[in-house]
């Protein structure tokens, strides 16, 4: 692995600046760009940091965005010789993360406040009100077909016959009740622990 | 800087279509938003739905499809779009940086706190089930997320069935095809606006029933 040295902190945040212009519908979109960069360029972050960032954020509360930061901690951490090396590998880990999250999400926000904004203030332009009316139909083709991707995604790795079930049931049971969310991914959590989907 | 166009309460009050409620304090949204990222396992977009249509009633279901559209279409991960579009709207900039801030600040620490404190705990056998598990339920959560913004289509200017069939469309370049998104976005998405645009110029030029206020002379950048 090559080391991470002060200078490498400008490079890291440029590369997520960029990213976050490219990552149009979601920031998973940009992974690939962002393993080509840490993983395999650099190697600032071994495959195995880079999947469990992942795994790790889609398992926790929040947005999935999230694994941004838990890459600059990894990288950090790399950096600053870990959390046993005392406040200075604290510290490195989490510059990481306020370089990653910040270049991730600075220049997107700043377009996404500009630009809604005048969409707001000119919400009665027929041109505004094409655009959001148009997009309202491929937005829900989107939303199911991205359950739909997960779905095929797990059952070509881990997924079996059960894991669809429960993936179908509580699709039903969200779309026609009122359910609290979090009894669903618990009940999900729990199965899945017991060994049971 | 509270935006001037924004609706009064009894305005919101006398349309049946515009939602009622609105947060009160910049901490409310602020929190609001800091408990809806926290229910969000394996991605907040469902539960953006249910607290915001469903709960709190900040949106309308028409409202926040079409506020939905935007925040996917940018650049961003879409819950952080929507928190800062959302902000904006009720209290100005500020607004924006605490839907922002509540969106990303606690989430933030417990993701952090669980990568100091669980670090090997996803690599057990009943780790990686638990994560498979709840990654099927997230998976129907997202698919019934869509499958209720549907009824929203029922009003679109495309009609009913044209919407629905843009929906199977997008649905199978996406889902089955599997195209990247960008081409997506930018063929059908390009052609819907424009059918859209079409639509509504019919319906602004010879409205049916009830009528639109008519927004002045298309084109025109208001002041």
């Amino acid at each position: 692995m090559t080391p991470f040295g002060p200078s490498d902190w400008l490079p890291l945040f440029g590369q997520f600046l960029l990213m976050s212009m490219l990552a149009v519908g979601g920031a998973i979109t940009a992974t690939p760009e962002m393993h080509r960069f840490l993983v395999d360029g650099h190697h600032w972050l071994t495959n195995q940091q880079f999947i469990s960032s992942i795994a790790l954020a889609q398992a926790a509360p929040g947005p999935n965005i999230l694994f941004v930061a838990l890459m600059g901690w990894n990288v950090g951490l790399n950096a600053g010789g870990g959390l046993a090396n005392g406040p200075q590998g604290w510290l490195t880990a989490l510059l990481g993360v306020c370089v990653t999250m910040v270049g991730m999400l600075l220049p997107s926000t700043t377009l996404t406040f500009f630009i809604t904004r005048w969409g707001h203030r000119n919400r009665e332009l027929r041109v505004v009100r094409a655009f959001k009316q148009g997009m309202a139909p491929i937005v829900v083709g989107l939303l199911v077909a991205t359950g739909w991707v997960l779905v095929r995604g797990g059952v070509e790795t881990t997924f079996n016959a059960r894991t669809v079930a429960v993936a179908l049931v509580s699709m039903v049971i969200v779309w026609r009740t009122r359910v609290h969310l979090l009894w669903l991914l618990g009940a999900g959590a729990l199965l899945g622990a017991l060994g049971a989907v | 800087m509270k935006k001037v166009n924004l609706p009064s309460p009894t305005e919101g009050l006398a349309t049946q279509a515009s939602a009622a409620a609105r947060p009160r304090t910049i901490g409310e949204l602020y929190w609001a938003f800091t408990i809806l990222a926290l229910q969000g396992f394996g991605g907040v977009l469902a539960v953006v739905q249910r607290e915001l249509v469903e709960r709190r009633r900040w949106l309308t279901l028409e409202e926040f499809i079409e506020d939905w559209a935007v925040a996917q279409i940018l650049p961003g991960p879409n819950v952080v779009n929507m928190s800062v579009m959302l902000g904006d709207r009720y209290f100005g900039w500020r607004g924006a940086m605490a839907g922002f801030a509540g969106m990303l600040s606690v989430p933030l620490v417990v993701v952090l706190a669980m990568a100091v404190l669980l670090e090997n705990v996803a690599d057990t056998a009943a780790g990686q089930g638990a994560l498979r598990g709840m990654g099927a339920v997230a998976a129907g959560l997202i698919t019934a997320t869509g499958l209720k913004l549907a009824p929203a289509l029922k009003s679109s200017p495309l009609g009913h069935a044209q919407a629905l069939a843009v929906v199977v469309l997008t649905f199978v370049l996406v889902g089955l095809v599997r195209l990247p998104l960008v081409w997506v976005l930018l063929g059908v998405g390009t052609s819907a606006c424009v059918w859209a645009w079409f639509c509504l110029k019919q319906l602004d030029e010879h409205p049916v029933a009830p009528a639109r206020p008519a927004p002045g002379a298309e084109e025109r950048p208001r002041p």
